[in-house]
């Protein structure tokens, strides 16, 4: 395959990518838009392989070795994970994008084949600093929030004092070794700053993830996808390669929209979440912030949950990560089909943030079989929670919180919230009464209207079906 | 000495309300007032003297007696003129008076040297006005009567019903005007289960149609009718061509119309011509709620209900007082707000005697047309910004095309200035600097950047979770990198460890296929999941 040939395939499967994001616009045309990405990775692949740039007798047999070992791996990960667990996978292989980012850059650097001169050699070599470093950030940082969504690293931001400071300090390094990058004479003087940068960077990633709360996962996981992406845009600059620029670019892009989305959601500023210093003013507010709501917690059992829901015509149900642990997606799926087999218009009501990752909530009550029309964002359903007879609220808590609508000195103020309190009954199940991710708490459970079924939300729920179906 | 008030009988032919009923009586006592009442004022509005005597009263045996006497009159109707003569000189009164259709009556009171409150000329912008705003209550009773007479005339059902002995449509109304009394109309018809559509010439309206259970009707013409003050205003020439022939149509298909439509101080606009009447089905009703003020109907007669073209057209000037019981009482009610309002701006002090209105409080100075024989009307307009117009109509729609489009509305002009300038500088160094072979692969990664983002604000947010594990399998694109350097034709070049470099590759070439082929799988396991 000539020279030509390969830049045209990979032209084609640039526009297949954008096609393939394209696609996920909407649920009908989302599966053809997987393989319009699949079409174009294995004619990126194969262009490659078969390109000019790689003789086929020498690299084949490792290429297809490391290729077969490699899907393997992926195929029976992307088979056994729970829909629970995507997020953790999905911070996983964030991780291996920026692994490869880096071995491909310390690979590029020790290679002579290519030598440049003058302002060439300094751009590629900033390249290359670049292509490491954010690689390395993204690696460590996915590691990190890989640990927290899966439990094995607790939750609760680790907060270091003086860590801005901290962080500062590593730039001015990082800086500094660039310099000295650039201008070593050659690669055994240059190596050391690389490894010196790398290593901090490595840090960083770490230091920067380990500072975030739990509730600001789905914006760590949007952002650390859009890094990966820009990982792949440096690498494709280091080497010249105009597919790896593009579809970094897209997949940075796109990541920086989700967490910008995210950001919005939580009303956040997008700037502080990328500079990695958010998360922190929480830990400390809550216990100031705010008039304690006061009022009487009215409980409700299983059986009088099932009598209101039966005497309804308008359900909302609003999901949160609760739901998600409890693994009670199915059974929400039972009441559903079974309130709307009564004639009882049953909904879903998504806050962006509700879940460890953009979208989360949607893709389990897709698991559950759910259908997706009845799945509604926030916007499109707050409006009619005064046309509510009950609201079900499923182990969430923060995106239901009136304060952030009321009380000016809430930590949370100005986050858009669903209006759950404005359906002429809400029901919010719970384990107990402890606040949310954000430490806040939520005058929500002491209105007049409000009723708390405590308890595990899959034991809840599976009662509240036999109460249904009895 | 305590000041009276007085209620005299109405004199108006055919009147039955009255201005105050024994439950306000008694509220006007505790404010400090001495109560008089004309002997058989509420005969007719079911209050016999007895139980205004019982909620401590004085009944006045004639007029003449009760005039004489009292300091504030309230009445129902402007006073006849010879009402005005047997007023107490400097007296006060309230009611309605319309000074601008009734001069001469403004002339005899000014002889009097009379304090006029006019409730009819009260600021109704005013939030705190409502209360005591006898126009409200008196037109929503009346938009309720408007049906309740169109009913009576009406030969069929309102609602529509499948019995044993067939199908019964149900009966479509046409409600012209969705003032306070359209409103009510609407309410009231689609309460009785008639299919109910409405009209208005402001468009702001539309969402108060619908929350009564109405349909608005459009005119298919752009204009703005909100004259300020919540009353409509002449529209244009173009758009009154658009509104009749909408009013056409609607009379060829409605069973019933009522029409509600009236501007301040001008004649109420013909609204339906004879041909629409004739084109009307036989036994349809058309109930003109505006016959007062020459009605919007060409063939009304005011006063009467007529026949014509097989169209019962029914003119009632008197709807609120035909519902006498229900009208007297709101109206008292208007009233005793008025008066405790009096009370808190002091401008009457029962317990002083004294009655001055104090011109400080808005809502005073607007009902005050004749101030100890002063003419003070009109008032000038209070300081009150005009409600904002459409704003709920549109409010609503922004905010629908900004959902699932990220950036709200346009950025400020300054941000965007800034940027530009930002941008421009950071153009101007790359291509100040940078060699050409780095400028294509710029402009190749800042256009990817633009349709990264032009892309991905389309896709809806129950797919972010596919998105991600998608474009995280794309960015495993990185493989690419890897692949050339596992064994590029150029290696016998010489001082490259060739053996180090390919361990890397490989390494790196296994670590994107798992992303790869993992990340594409589970997207594909994920979207199959969701069905409709």
């Amino acid at each position: 395959m000539t020279e030509s040939l390969t830049i045209v395939a990979y032209l084609g499967a640039a526009i297949l990518f954008i096609l393939s994001l394209g696609g996920l616009s909407n649920p009908e045309t989302a599966r053809r838009g997987n393989v319009y990405g699949i079409v174009g990775m294995a004619i990126a692949v194969l262009a490659t392989v078969f390109g000019p740039r790689v003789t086929l007798a020498a690299g084949l047999p490792w290429i297809a070795g490391a290729m077969a070992v490699g899907a393997s791996i992926g195929l029976y990960a992307a088979r056994v994970v729970k829909m629970t667990q995507m997020p953790e996978l999905v911070a996983l292989m964030h991780s291996l994008v920026g692994l490869a980012a880096c071995l491909v850059g310390f690979a590029s650097y020790i290679d002579t084949s290519i030598a440049y001169t003058g302002v060439e050699k300094t751009i590629h070599e900033v390249e290359i600093y670049i292509g490491i470093l954010i690689g390395a950030v993204t690696f460590s940082g996915s590691v990190i929030a890989f640990g927290k969504l899966s439990g094995k690293i607790g939750g609760k931001p680790m907060l270091i004092p003086g860590r801005h400071w901290l962080n500062l300090v590593g730039l001015l390094v990082v800086i500094w070794y660039g310099r000295e990058f650039v201008l070593a004479p050659d690669i055994a003087t240059g190596m050391l700053p690389l490894i010196v940068m790398t290593v901090i960077a490595l840090l960083f990633g770490v230091h920067m993830v380990m500072a975030i709360g739990g509730a600001d996962m789905p914006v760590v996981v949007s952002m650390l996808n859009s890094y990966s992406g820009w990982a792949a845009a440096a690498t494709g600059f280091m080497l010249s390669n105009d597919l790896l620029i593009v579809t970094g670019a897209l997949v940075g892009s796109s990541g920086a929209i989700l967490s910008y989305i995210m950001c919005r959601a939580m009303n956040r500023n997008f700037i502080s979440v990328i500079a990695g210093g958010f998360g922190t003013g929480e830990g400390a507010k809550p216990a100031a912030a705010g008039a304690q709501p006061a009022g009487e917690v009215t409980a409700v059992s299983a059986q009088e949950t099932a009598e209101l829901l039966k005497e309804s015509k308008n359900v909302i149900i609003v999901p949160g990560y609760g739901m998600a642990v409890a693994q009670a997606q199915h059974t929400v799926y039972e009441i559903t089909t079974l309130l709307r087999g009564k004639g009882v218009n049953v909904r879903f009501g998504i806050h962006p943030v509700a879940g460890r990752m953009p979208g989360h909530m949607n893709v389990l009550l897709a698991e559950a079989k759910v259908p997706y029309d009845i799945v509604l964002e926030m916007d499109e359903l707050n409006d009619d929670f005064p046309d509510t007879d009950v609201a079900m609220v499923i182990g969430a808590n923060d995106i239901v919180n009136p304060a952030a609508e009321d009380d000016p000195a809430s930590p949370i103020a100005g986050m858009p919230v669903l209006q759950v309190w404005k359906a002429k009954t809400s029901i919010v199940m719970k384990r107990s009464m402890a606040s949310g991710y954000a430490g806040v708490d939520n005058p929500l459970f002491y209105k007049d209207n409000n009723r708390m079924l405590f308890g595990d939300a899959k034991k809840m729920l599976d009662e509240v079906l036999a109460a249904l179906k009895g | 000495m305590a000041l009276t008030i007085g209620v005299p009988k109405e004199t108006f032919a055919g009147e039955k309300r009255v201005a105050t009923v024994p439950d306000v009586v008694e509220k006007l006592i505790k404010l400090g007032f001495a109560v008089a009442v004309e002997s058989g004022a509420g005969a007719a509005a079911n209050c016999a003297d007895d139980t205004y005597r019982a909620a401590g009263a004085e009944i006045a045996t004639d007029a003449a007696a009760l005039w004489g006497r009292c300091d504030i009159v309230f009445k129902v109707r402007p006073p006849s003129l010879a009402e005005v003569a047997l007023m107490k000189e400097g007296g006060a009164l309230t009611g309605f008076v319309w000074p601008a259709q009734n001069p001469d009556l403004m002339q005899a009171l000014a002889a009097k040297k009379a304090t006029v409150l006019a409730i009819d000329c009260l600021p109704r912008m005013l939030s705190r006005a409502q209360k005591m705003d006898a126009l409200t209550s008196m037109a929503g009773i009346s938009g309720y009567r408007a049906v309740i007479e169109a009913a009576n005339a009406f030969g069929r059902f309102f609602a529509g019903q499948i019995t044993a002995a067939g199908k019964v449509p149900p009966a479509k109304v046409f409600i012209a005007g969705a003032g306070v009394a359209g409103l009510a109309a609407i309410g009231t018809a689609a309460g009785l289960g008639a299919i109910v559509r409405a009209n208005d010439t402001r468009a702001e309206v539309a969402d108060q149609v619908k929350s009564m259970g109405g349909e608005f009707v459009k005119v298919d013409y752009e204009e703005e009718g909100s004259g300020g003050g919540g009353y409509a205003k002449v529209m244009s020439e173009g758009f009154q061509a658009a509104q009749r022939a909408m009013y056409a149509q609607q009379a060829r298909e409605v069973d019933i119309i009522i029409t509600t439509a009236l501007i301040p101080g001008k004649p109420a606009p013909r609204l339906i011509t004879a041909e629409m009447v004739q084109s009307m089905k036989p036994g349809s009703v058309i109930v003109d709620m505006a016959a007062e003020q020459g009605g919007n109907c060409e063939l009304t007669v005011p006063g009467e209900a007529v026949v014509k073209h097989g169209v019962t057209i029914v003119g009632y000037t008197d709807l609120p007082s035909r519902l006498a019981k229900q009208s007297s009482t709101l109206y008292a009610s208007n009233l005793f707000r008025l008066t405790e309002e009096l009370v808190k701006t002091k401008s009457a002090d029962p317990a002083a005697g004294s009655f001055v209105p104090n011109f400080e409080d808005d809502a005073i100075r607007g009902l005050t047309v004749l101030k100890a024989g002063e003419l003070t009307w009109p008032a000038p307009a209070p300081n009150l910004p005009a409600p904002p117009p459409l704003k709920a109509a549109t409010a609503p729609a922004e905010k629908k095309s900004a959902h699932g489009h990220g950036s709200s509305g346009p950025m400020p002009v300054q941000t965007l200035a800034v940027l530009s300038v930002l941008g421009a500088l950071a153009f101007w160094f790359v291509g100040a600097y940078a060699p050409a072979s780095f400028l294509g692969h710029f402009t190749v990664f800042v256009l990817a950047c633009f349709v990264g983002y032009m892309v991905v604000w389309n896709v809806t947010p129950a797919l972010h979770t596919p998105l991600m594990s998608v474009t995280n399998a794309i960015s495993s694109i990185i493989c690419v990198g890897a692949l050339v350097q596992v064994a590029p034709p150029l290696a016998e070049a010489g001082g490259r460890p060739d053996g180090l470099i390919l361990a890397l590759a490989v390494f790196g070439v296994g670590l994107t296929a798992i992303n790869m082929f993992g990340g594409f799988a589970v997207t594909r396991r994920m979207l199959a999941m969701f069905r409709k």
